[in-house]
């Protein structure tokens, strides 16, 4: 079969493909987003007829891929980690509803927080959920891993995790493709009740799964994921999860210690396999990437034993992902350091594209809440919250997707006015309708700026989900006609949307105001695909 | 062999079409490699970097470790001294001259020359002037991979071929264009 180079992402979509799946659901996030843009752009999806379009949010992607698994077809959901706490609802309840085809959740996390907010490692969620969990060690075994992936959710009737980090979503290696598998015939759920969570169902499937799960400590499967190899020395013996595995091997290789390594790449982890490892060392290192999930369960809550190292002993950093530099060090392994970085080197933030409308946006805001004096704009999640960093200085918080309007209003009952939120089309869509309907409702004193670019262009231009139609969006939802401005951010309109911002900051009531202007980015794309559709005709 | 290679540039420069030559190359001569990028925010004129790794063996971390580069390939000087920390003490900084300037507090390009100077290794050109001149302004990436050839472990001919594979659905003009860019970075860092 054919070697492709592959991201760790493109991997895990071609898996899908060829495994038989039917339909993709995603929301844009790094480091996820190329799983979906993958099968989008893919010939074989289009062969097959796979379902492939965005989702609004992770939660409706979760849903619609369990409708699909409800109708016997096989689905997968790709999100960031932070989207995983937007489906989670969703998520942790299809363990107890179960599965009718297969389903797998691919969640993307993002330690050292590249392009995040914060580092949530989704290994628990798969815990909490009781559902198996898979973490690859490279491209190819998470392109192998799916087909397990959709096998052994349909043998067991559960969604099944996989778990990935941006080093492997986002590095390239050669992956060897399998035979492609046909999809599923639709067929409905054997048992009609299976997914009606009435208390008195709930009750038994959830007794049904704490039994299942303690079952999956056993599946040849799982465990065949986890190896142990054993090893001459006795001091030092180490566990690693997922892709620890490789910063490990790229320093012992060279040193040949004779360290005995149980790599760990599947969960619920078999505590045999553990015990083997642990009572034959006299001290245990476990290297993860990601929060300190085994090495916590192996402390223990009276963390007696002095044997254990890892992230809370200090041996490895509590936070950050792994590198083999820092795997080194917790080896006790000297290496080469590298030069300094010469101090003529400055820091080099991201910043705005040359043009972005964004841009003209917060030029007049700030300019006109220069009268009302700091700390008034809640912000979101996208290339905006740039405003944060100089030259604009003006955004005072970026939480969760849709949090900018929901703590305008919360600030404004605490007294706060004016207060602004300032949000993007597609995080609007995202999660900022329902706190604008809160809005609605009681009219608060707020002034919430969409600031429009046509597209989700922080992820590298997906499309939007309602490009076209945010004003009557917010129409339907109920906002005055005569506080909903649409304003275009063009330096040449700067004093007239000046003037427009001030008078909507003192309006003592909810204004919208839709800023908008396409994408730089998204625009110049566009235009390069119509220039080269044009050639081809 | 194995040859360890970042590349630096600053979001836009277009250094991953540097390491997808290199890629496709590698993969022609049945070579190992792992390649990770940057993707999301820091696209946005932030700094980028790729790490790139060749082996005839089987290739573990996706990083390379510090003091372990073979080569620095960098479409800007003040990012290609971010990287020193990954040079290992024989490797080799092949780097545009041309600063890409989008912060309020660069160096002074005396000051940035003399650290370049100070590194030891250094292979400097104006990757830009000699795109313009051959035509292809936007080819000032593969003057630089060009510029580098000689220090990747691969036949030159299968860069060449790796730069048509990339750029042949743009076109023979373009082919060309990026095929004589990468030949005259090669030929400016023998001659200097
Ligand atoms: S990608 Fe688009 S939205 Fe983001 S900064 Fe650039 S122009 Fe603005």
């Amino acid at each position: 079969m054919q070697k492709l180079l592959l991201l760790g992402d493109e991997a895990i979509a071609q898996a899908a493909l060829d495994a038989g799946m039917s339909g993709l659901y995603a929301y844009p996030g790094t480091p996820s987003t190329e799983i979906m843009e993958y099968v989008q752009a893919s010939p074989d999806a289009a062969a097959g007829d796979v379902r492939r379009e965005w989702s609004s949010n992770e939660k409706t992607a979760m849903e619609a891929a369990l409708g699909m698994s409800y109708a016997g077809k096989r689905a997968m959901v790709a999100m960031k980690h932070v989207g995983l706490n937007v489906a989670a609802d969703a998520f942790i309840n299809s363990a107890v509803t179960g599965v009718n085809g297969g389903l797998v959740v691919v969640a993307a996390d993002d330690p050292s927080m590249h392009s995040s907010q914060n580092e949530q490692d989704s290994r628990f969620y798969g815990r909490f959920a009781m559902v198996p969990v898979l973490e690859p060690r490279n491209q190819q075994e998470a392109y192998d891993m799916i087909f397990d992936a959709f096998d052994l959710s349909e043998r067991y009737r559960l969604p099944v995790l996989l778990r990935i980090t941006t080093r492997l979503a986002h590095s390239r290696a050669a992956v060897q493709r399998r035979e492609a598998r046909a999809q599923n015939s639709s067929s409905l759920p054997a048992n009609p009740r299976q997914f009606v969570l009435l208390p008195a169902i709930a009750r038994k499937q959830y007794r049904a799964l704490t039994g299942l799960y303690d079952r999956l400590r056993t599946d040849p499967v799982l465990s065949g994921y986890n190896r142990f190899a054993n090893g001459t020395g006795r001091k030092l013996g180490i566990i690693t999860c997922g892709i620890a595995y490789n910063y490990l091997m790229e320093n012992i290789e060279q040193h040949n210690d004779g360290c005995p390594v149980l790599s760990l790449a599947a969960y619920p982890v078999n505590s045999d396999a553990v015990a083997e490892l642990v009572d034959s060392c006299d001290r245990v290192l476990v290297l993860e990437e990601g929060y300190p999930l085994i090495e916590e369960q192996l402390r223990g809550v009276l963390d007696r034993d002095v044997k254990v190292a890892g992230r809370l002993d200090g041996t490895v950093p509590r936070d950050g992902e792994l590198n083999p530099s820092i795997v080194a060090a917790a080896l006790g392994i000297q290496k080469n350091a590298g030069k300094e970085v010469p101090a003529v080197v400055r820091q080099r933030p991201p910043s705005f594209c040359k043009g972005c409308g964004h841009a003209d946006v917060f030029a007049a805001l700030a300019a006109v809440m220069k009268d009302f004096g700091p700390g008034r704009v809640f912000s979101d999640i996208g290339c905006y919250t740039l405003g944060a960093l100089p030259p604009y200085n003006i955004v005072n918080s970026c939480v969760d997707m849709g949090a900018s309007v929901t703590m305008a209003v919360g600030a404004a009952d605490a007294g706060l006015f004016p207060a602004v939120a300032f949000i993007g089309d597609s995080t609007f869509t995202h999660s900022g309708m329902t706190g604008l309907l809160d809005a609605v409702i009681k009219d608060s004193p707020i002034t919430v700026i969409i600031s429009d670019n046509l597209t989700t262009g922080m992820t590298g231009g997906q499309k939007s989900q309602a490009t076209g139609r945010i004003e009557s969006i917010c129409l339907g939802l109920g906002v005055n006609p005569d506080h909903l401005r649409v304003i275009v951010p063009l330096r040449k309109n700067h004093e007239e949307n000046m003037a427009v911002i001030s008078h909507e900051l003192n309006h003592h009531g909810l204004s919208v105001i839709l800023a908008m202007r396409e994408c730089i980015q998204t625009a110049s794309r566009n235009k390069k695909g119509r220039r080269g559709r044009e050639k081809q005709d | 062999m194995k040859c360890d290679i970042i590349l630096a540039g600053v979001g836009g420069q277009g250094i991953l079409s540097i390491a997808a030559t290199i890629g496709l190359a590698a993969v022609e001569e049945g070579l190992f490699l792992k390649q990770s990028e940057v993707h999301g925010m820091s696209q946005r004129g932030g700094d980028v970097q790729s790490h790139l790794r060749i082996s005839d063996s089987e290739i573990h971390s996706d990083l390379i470790p510090h003091g372990a580069a073979d080569l620095i390939i960098s479409v800007e000087p003040m990012e290609a001294l971010r990287y020193l920390p990954w040079l290992s003490s024989e490797g080799w900084v092949i780097t545009n001259s041309v600063p890409y300037v989008n912060i309020t507090d660069y160096p002074d390009s005396a000051e940035l020359m003399a650290a370049l100077e100070d590194t030891g290794n250094t292979v400097v050109l104006d990757a830009d002037s000699i795109a313009r001149e051959l035509g292809s302004p936007r080819s000032g990436n593969m003057v630089i991979l060009g510029a580098a050839s000689s220090f990747i472990p691969m036949p030159f001919e299968i860069l060449e071929r790796a730069v048509q594979q990339l750029f042949n659905r743009k076109g023979r003009e373009i082919v060309y264009l990026n095929i004589q860019a990468l030949r005259e970075g090669r030929k400016a860092a023998a001659t200097r």
